[in-house]
């Protein structure tokens, strides 16, 4: 299947492969942005206290601790 | 010059139909609906781990799915697959040519791919049965520049790339299994769905599209970002989409509403997004700047929580590991940093 030049259609070939498109799009099922709000809020609560850059991590249980080496306090 | 004319008519026609169809859709905000969230505490991570080995720009870096091995590309023409815990270099990898502008890890952890300027997306072996890691397949038939490109699996990837089309390859075969055409601007990233079946696509003509693989369909079409987008990756939950443009802000979009959740942006960041990734719960949005630096935002509340400073040029790549213990960013002062 040879991969389709885009330099090599027209701008009318171009615009009914919009307009096509555009049509597919028109025709979406939605939902509303109040369930999808929910779900994302959902999500994020349900992870992240298991979400090591949001909760932290100890030195102890770091797999990327700094070895040895002087602390400068 | 009628038949254009009533092209152009009839697209207007129909954006106006979606556009309206999404409003009636939209019936909260994401800011409304978190409302009652409080936000998350400062994010102050640090850099644990620093990978020193490059001579140039680093312009992308992948993570493996063991959570630590990497791989990272330079234009000193090399790929090199980092162990991020003991920082040793376990392959370095010379390229055939040094214009690389992407790279990726496959999820088995048997093959890595790059490609940029020279068109193409090289796979590499890294398990040969000698040891050493040798082309495996060259991926030629874009007619442009290779922007990204993802495995789906040892025999499958996606390339995005500046001829304005994204393809799927069949790596055994190395032809072309299906284009996806559509965007009307280079496209610059691209990210997989975590069940394998759609992939985002983020282009120059200020857009991001969902594609069904199997299909070869576009599904979806966002609008809304008012320059390139740079940068796209799913949301955790393969529901939405996050995208970062050059108009330097980051939006989330959701695949149900169909439209935009929220924007994340600050009067005073005016530097385009580079690069984002999102930390394991969703709960953080890191994006990287032209400016060096890399944002952090709490997704929920969308205001910022933290900023990773630490490279001397800019942030081109950011990647969060699978088990979300450590992000790892990579800079043109060609080093990678890890930080928690």
């Amino acid at each position: 299947m040879p991969v389709i030049n885009m330099d090599e259609l027209t701008d009318k070939d171009k615009a009914v492969m919009e307009v096509t498109q555009l049509k597919l799009e028109v025709k979406l099922e939605r939902w509303l942005t109040s369930k999808c709000c929910e779900e994302v809020k959902d999500y994020i609560q349900a992870g992240e206290e298991e979400d090591t850059l949001v909760k932290g991590i100890s030195e102890d249980k770091n797999p990327f601790k700094e070895k040895g080496g002087c602390v400068i306090f | 010059m009628g038949e254009m004319e009533e092209l152009r008519k009839e697209m207007e026609n129909l954006k106006d139909q979606i556009t309206a169809a999404r409003k009636t859709f939209q019936d909260t905000t994401l800011q409304e609906a978190a409302s009652g969230v409080t936000v998350v505490g400062r994010v102050q991570l640090k850099t644990r781990k620093t990978l020193r080995g490059h001579l140039a720009k680093i312009y992308a870096m992948h993570w493996g799915t063991d959570s630590t091995l990497c791989v990272s590309a330079s234009q000193d023409g090399k790929l090199i697959v980092w162990d991020s815990i003991t920082t040793n270099k376990v392959n370095a990898i010379p390229l055939k040519s040094s214009w690389v502008m992407t790279c990726a890890y496959a999820p088995s952890g048997n093959l890595v791919a790059c490609g940029g300027l020279d068109n193409m997306c090289s796979i590499y072996n890294l398990k040969g049965k000698d040891g050493n890691v040798k082309v495996m397949r060259e991926l030629a038939a874009h007619t442009g520049y290779l922007s990204c490109c993802r495995f789906l699996s040892d025999t499958e990837i996606i390339t995005s790339s500046g001829d304005c089309t994204c393809v799927l390859w069949d790596i055994e075969t190395g032809t072309e299994k299906m284009v996806f055409a559509g965007h009307q601007g280079d496209c610059m990233s691209l990210g997989v769905s975590p069940d394998f079946k759609f992939f985002i696509s983020g282009a120059c003509d200020f857009t991001a599209k969902l594609w069904d693989i199997r299909e070869a369909q576009c599904r979806q079409t966002f609008s809304g970002h008012e320059s390139d987008i740079n940068a796209i990756g799913f949301f955790p939950n393969g529901n939405a989409v996050i995208t970062g443009s050059d108009d330097a802000t980051c939006k989330l979009y959701d695949l149900r509403a169909d439209q935009e959740l929220i924007t994340y942006q600050d009067s005073s960041i005016m530097c385009g997004v580079t690069s984002l990734a999102a930390s394991k719960s969703g709960r953080l949005l890191l994006a990287g700047h032209d400016d060096f630096n890399v944002n952090i935002w709490d997704m929920l509340k969308s205001e910022r929580v933290g900023v990773l400073a630490g490279h001397d040029n800019r942030v081109s790549c950011i990647g969060v590991s699978s088990d979300g213990m450590a992000c790892c960013t990579g800079s043109w002062d060609s080093f990678l940093k890890i930080w928690n």
